[in-house]
């Protein structure tokens, strides 16, 4: 393996640094932001999914970076979110008098800690490229400096990011130390040998920390929190693809180090699923505040997802994939919609701000039904199309209690977003909103028309690649 | 006696279980906090060390040594947001980090 070869396996991540640093002078020289700035973080982010999709496959850095069709898939995903959280935050932050160029060069730094998290092969790589994201977000979820809530969110965030980050680096530590290697192909060869337990003890931890990160009950305490004191569009930014990340690295390290001790670490799983399902369905319906609610919504999508890595083998994985690319288009739609609200310039929140909301912004009102539905799983809508996948690979994999247990799950939910539908449909609005934004208005509408019909169209191409992106994945 | 590798892994997992109790069970101030998470680093960085001179494999140091890096970036990213928050609470301490509940 030549630099060069290696350098053009990590083009899409080059493309990116070399971005972000000449952004940041570029923006430090100029000290404001202008439409020319925000556009080439785009670019560099669309040119990135671009490299990725054209560039090579292999292994470069001693095995430390991995390039197969599964963080290709993972890569695409995670750019176009990261794109479009640009103009969305950018446009927000400017229109309450703060809009800072360090915004898009955040985001650029947090989606190249998330293409490196798909690519990780390595223990090493993993930690860092966790970190390179974490610290990423935590400043952008404080970075409404001028809000008492965001900064505390930041702080919040900050504090139980970190601990998650010590609790996945003992378990890394363990890991190394017991299997005797930080390369996932020889952790999975020394655990054929002799299933150590010590390493199995390491795995649980590295298990806890990544089920911080994607917000998996018990870990999920901070998720409410945080998405209620964080800005708007970043909420909808690190709601969406740095979960898609989290868990490929996650379907990365069980199938690819831990492939053999799989019905070791299948019962953890099927307990924070069943857990994020049964927490986010409960929880969610006591809340009146709309981040919160998505918050407990996002867990227990998490926990469906997280029951299509437990069945396991391609059929798991890519049904994973297939849910958590959905959701995370579903949930970027979702808050774009209330970046795009506000009444009187205050922005729209609470349960009782939507009401008549259909009546008086239908677009806007009839997008947020679709968000909702779908988040229910309604047909056709794409969310109905995830579970339909986790639920076929939980009953393949012998799973079938697991999948009757998160249905009623889903139940459970059905009442607080079928609420959230007769409120916004039904009751007496309580005054006129101000005029949705272009570019908030343009993304919710997008996502919605791919929340249905789209989806439908977009399912016959998803479905290969995601199988692709799966059997790579599982590889081992 | 002779200090072998259970006596490095068993000083890590005291320092790494009070780090992770000084989060949790200390209420006064968000400094301990930070200063519990470097504990918990450092528990890590013993656990590094010792297995690579066990294992005669240099890739723990190494590994040591990015998580130092990290967490120095890390304290300053935690104590930047913690200036804001300062700004706004005019406290550090932890209960009063409370408008959000529920």
């Amino acid at each position: 393996m030549t630099f060069q070869n290696a350098a053009a396996l990590a083009r899409p991540e080059l493309i990116l640094v070399v971005a972000a640093l000449a952004l940041l002078v570029w923006g430090a020289f100029q000290g404001r932001v202008t439409a020319l700035f925000t556009l080439a973080a785009v670019a560099s982010l669309i040119a990135a999914a671009g490299a990725a999709v054209i560039g090579p496959q292999g292994r470069a850095f001693s095995g430390g970076l991995i390039v197969d069709s599964g963080a290709i898939f993972a890569k695409v995903v995670i750019y176009l979110t990261s794109a479009v959280a640009i103009p969305l935050g950018e446009r927000w932050f400017a229109r309450r008098g703060m809009g800072r160029f360090e915004y898009p060069i955040l985001i650029l730094l947090a989606a190249l800690g998330m293409g490196m998290m798909v690519s990780a092969g390595d223990l090493i790589s993993l930690y860092v490229s966790i970190e390179l994201q974490s610290l990423a977000l935590y400043i952008l979820a404080a970075f409404h400096k001028d809000n008492e809530k965001s900064s505390e969110a930041g702080l919040k965030y900050f504090v139980l990011g970190a601990l998650s980050s010590g609790i996945l680096l003992y378990g890394a530590s363990l890991v190394y130390g017991f299997a005797g290697s930080t390369r996932f192909e020889v952790i999975a060869a020394a655990m054929s040998h002799n299933a150590g337990l010590g390493a199995l003890f390491g795995l649980v931890f590295v298990i806890s920390g990544i089920a911080f990160k994607v917000s998996a009950a018990p870990f999920h305490m901070w998720t409410p929190d945080v998405y209620e004191g964080a800005p708007t569009p970043v909420v909808g930014f690190f709601a969406g693809a740095p979960k898609l990340a989290a868990m490929v690295l996650l379907a990365r390290v069980l199938s690819q180090g831990f492939g053999d001790s799989v019905d070791k670490w299948r019962q953890i799983l099927i307990l924070m699923a069943l857990l994020s399902v049964a927490v986010g369905a409960f929880a969610g319906l006591a809340q009146s505040n709309l981040k919160r609610l998505w918050a407990y919504s996002s867990i227990a999508g998490i926990g469906y997802a997280l029951i299509g890595l437990a069945a396991g083998g391609v059929v798991g994985i890519q049904a994973m994939l297939i849910n958590m690319t959905l959701y995370v288009v579903d949930v970027t739609g979702f808050f774009a919609c209330l970046a795009a609200l506000s009444r009187n310039g205050k922005p729209m929140e609470t349960l009782a701000d939507f009401a008549g909301l259909a009546r008086e912004r239908p677009a806007l009102g009839l997008a947020m039904t679709v968000f909702s539905l779908s988040a229910l799983g309604i047909p056709p809508m794409s969310g109905l199309w995830g579970k339909y996948y986790v639920f076929e690979a939980a009953l393949k994999a012998g799973l079938a209690p697991v999948a009757v247990a998160a249905l009623v799950g889903s139940v459970v939910a059905a009442f607080y977003y079928l609420r959230l539908i007769k409120v916004m449909w039904f009751d007496p609005s309580p005054g006129a909103t101000d005029a949705p934004p272009a570019e908030a208005s343009a993304v919710a509408y997008a996502a919605a028309l791919f929340g249905f019909p789209v989806v439908l169209f977009a399912l016959m191409a998803l479905d290969p690649l995601a199988h692709t992106a799966a059997v790579a994945l599982s590889l081992h | 006696m002779t200090i072998g590798l259970s006596q490095y892994l068993i000083v890590a997992a005291i320092l790494f279980t009070i780090g992770v109790l000084g989060i949790f069970v200390n209420r006064r101030n968000v400094i301990v906090i930070l200063m519990s998470v470097e504990l918990i680093l450092l528990a890590v960085n013993i656990n590094l060390v010792a297995f690579s001179v066990f294992l005669h494999d240099v890739v723990g140091q190494i590994f040591a040594m990015f998580v130092l890096t990290v967490a120095a970036a890390e304290a300053a990213v935690g104590l930047a947001i913690l200036v804001t928050f300062f700004r706004w609470r005019g406290t550090i301490a932890v209960d009063d980090a409370s408008v959000m509940k529920g």
